[in-house]
């Protein structure tokens, strides 16, 4: 069998994830420190396990409506009104996905025409570009700075702008950098979208991880309700990664399409999960602020220990990563990530991974114990250290 | 400044630079607060949670209910000072309810803490009756939970 002759062209070129060799090594090394998943270190909160867990003694194993538990949904309208203003009809707006990530290729699925392009700031999330592809479009990056704090600028997305573009990616808060759009920075973006026909895709699944501010949508912004669909869930919010909780909020006609291309794909989100959402929903407030605090705390320990080795990096206040950039080492993102792996036994993840314009960063997560995040900046230390030494030495041999 | 508090109950092994991080504050700050604390008696001590089961060292606690007379004036006061004083009590609480004072304490064997009630503890003549429970397994002290959890298999997925 020719499986390249067979296999769909669009998919095959696609290029896989670029770190797996990363996770290869770590998986060598029991004693290994990773600050390399973008995970919850935290389990789910136990009235959520126990929510899921109930609806399992009560025998509820069946599929749910397409959409989702209109509990659920319900649940989910009310949240959105009270933690972002935003207001969201749970029959006609609202849909219970597999993860935010559903929600993402749904929603490239249901706008993209062949030949469609969607910009896509970057460094951000990997899956954008590729699903983006794969749907029949065309990924444009726009490379946002580290002296703009990875911020999209308004001439920058005007300048990437074309008679195809059918929409913007707005992954904010942004994984990896820990950039986030305040209200005058969405402003100035709205101002370029206005008067066209672009959708935007804003992907808020950090919205709930925001440090000293909080966080704003594009929708809450005038005349951006009607042309943004909101993918969020609850991964980071409430450290519910295994469960695959996501939703979508946008306007009814997008939302209709949606549905569609999910029910006939996913039928209808894990019943179980939707059971633990709705109790996450309900009563999770004060988890998601427990865990914001917590957090917090970890990035300024980090961050004030990058700035005190050297290591320059810029305030992230989203998320939970800090981008630091290593220019200055003379290492490229890759090189400097696989030899600290090696050297110092510590998992950080390349910038390049995430796309152009994240070569010079890495990223770290401090979704980790304190523990193991003082002990990677001790390791970090000696790592820079060995590496000038040694730098110094090849300069005068 | 409650913050540095709860961080110091959560973990006292945390370093002056990770209390001031987590808590916003200044180095000197935390360190003033702290010292302060511990001068006012906020901060009584600093102890680690021990899991004896898992030493060869032999452990029994015992909670016992005490029902006492109050004294004029210095109402319960007085008789829990009185036990307290005892090497072998760990805790003494002031309770509503059906008895007065939950005592805890601990020796190395039932017959040691049995002892302890019949000798001392209910002969002092403000105490009207005990009632002793003996503490079968530990599952969980201040936040923490004393069975060792096996660490689940490392999975490694680029998000």
């Amino acid at each position: 069998m020719n499986y390249d002759q067979i296999l769909c062209q669009r998919i095959q070129e696609v290029p896989p994830s670029g770190i797996r060799k990363f996770f290869d090594i770590l998986e060598e090394m029991k004693d290994a420190i990773s600050l390399g998943i973008g995970e919850p270190d935290f389990v789910t909160p136990w009235h959520i396990r126990d929510a899921g867990i109930y609806s399992l003694e009560k025998a509820r194993t069946k599929y749910t409506s397409n959409a989702g538990l209109a509990e659920l949904r319900r649940e989910i309208a009310s949240y959105m009104e009270r933690r972002f203003q935003l207001k969201y009809d749970f029959a006609s707006q609202i849909v219970v996905t597999v993860g935010g990530s559903e929600g993402i290729d749904l929603a490239l699925r249901c706008l993209i025409n062949p030949g469609d392009e969607v910009i896509v700031p970057v460094p951000s999330f990997v899956c954008y570009g590729p699903l983006t592809s794969m749907a029949g479009g065309t990924p444009v990056y726009v490379q946002t700075k580290n002296e703009n704090q990875f911020r999209l600028m308004p001439e920058e997305l005007k300048a990437a702008i074309t008679p195809r573009t059918k929409a913007l990616i707005l992954p904010y808060p942004c994984n990896p950098t820990g950039g986030i759009m305040a209200q005058e920075d969405l402003e100035a973006i709205a101002e370029v979208l206005r008067g066209t026909d672009i959708m935007v895709i804003s992907d808020e699944i950090y919205a709930e991880l925001t440090y000293g501010q909080h966080h704003i949508s594009m929708a809450n912004l005038p005349d951006m309700y009607e042309r943004t669909v909101i993918i969020n869930g609850m991964s980071k919010s409430h450290a519910m990664t295994g469960w695959r909780m996501g939703y979508l909020c946008g306007p009814a006609p997008v939302v209709k399409q949606m549905l569609k291309l999910h029910q006939f794909s996913i039928m209808s989100a894990p019943t179980t999960s939707q059971y633990a959402a709705v109790e996450a929903m309900r009563n999770g407030d004060r988890d998601i602020q427990k865990m914001r605090e917590e957090y917090d705390g970890r990035r300024r320990y980090l961050l004030e220990g990058l700035h005190r080795i050297g290591l320059p990096c810029f305030e992230p206040k989203g998320a939970f990563y800090v981008f630091p950039d290593i220019r200055g080492t003379g290492l490229s993102s890759d090189d400097f990530c696989e030899r600290f792996l090696r050297e110092e036994r510590v998992a950080v993840i390349p910038g390049s991974a995430f796309g152009p314009g994240g070569e010079g960063f890495v990223r770290a997560c401090y979704a980790a114990s304190m523990k193991d995040i003082a002990e990677a900046l001790t390791r970090l230390d000696n790592f820079l250290t060995n590496l000038k030494r040694k730098q110094s030495r090849e300069q005068a041999g | 400044m409650t913050k540095l508090l709860r961080l110091l109950e959560e973990d006292c092994t945390y370093t002056r630079e990770q209390l001031a991080a987590m808590a916003n504050m200044k180095l000197e700050d935390v360190d003033a607060a702290i010292k302060q604390y511990e001068e006012d008696k906020v901060i009584l001590g600093y102890q680690a949670i021990v899991d004896w089961n898992s030493t060869d060292r032999d452990d029994v606690t015992a909670l016992i209910e005490v029902k006492v007379t109050p004294q004029r004036e210095e109402g319960f006061d007085r008789v829990a000072e009185r036990i307290y004083q005892y090497d072998e009590v760990e805790s003494v609480y002031l309770m509503s309810g059906a008895f007065d004072l939950t005592v805890i304490i601990s020796g190395r064997s039932l017959r040691e803490v049995a002892q302890f009630v019949s000798d001392r503890l209910a002969p002092l003549e403000d105490v009207t009756s005990t009632a002793t429970h003996f503490i079968l397994k530990k599952y969980k002290e201040k936040h923490l939970i004393f069975e060792k959890q096996a660490p689940g298999e490392r999975e490694f997925i680029f998000v």
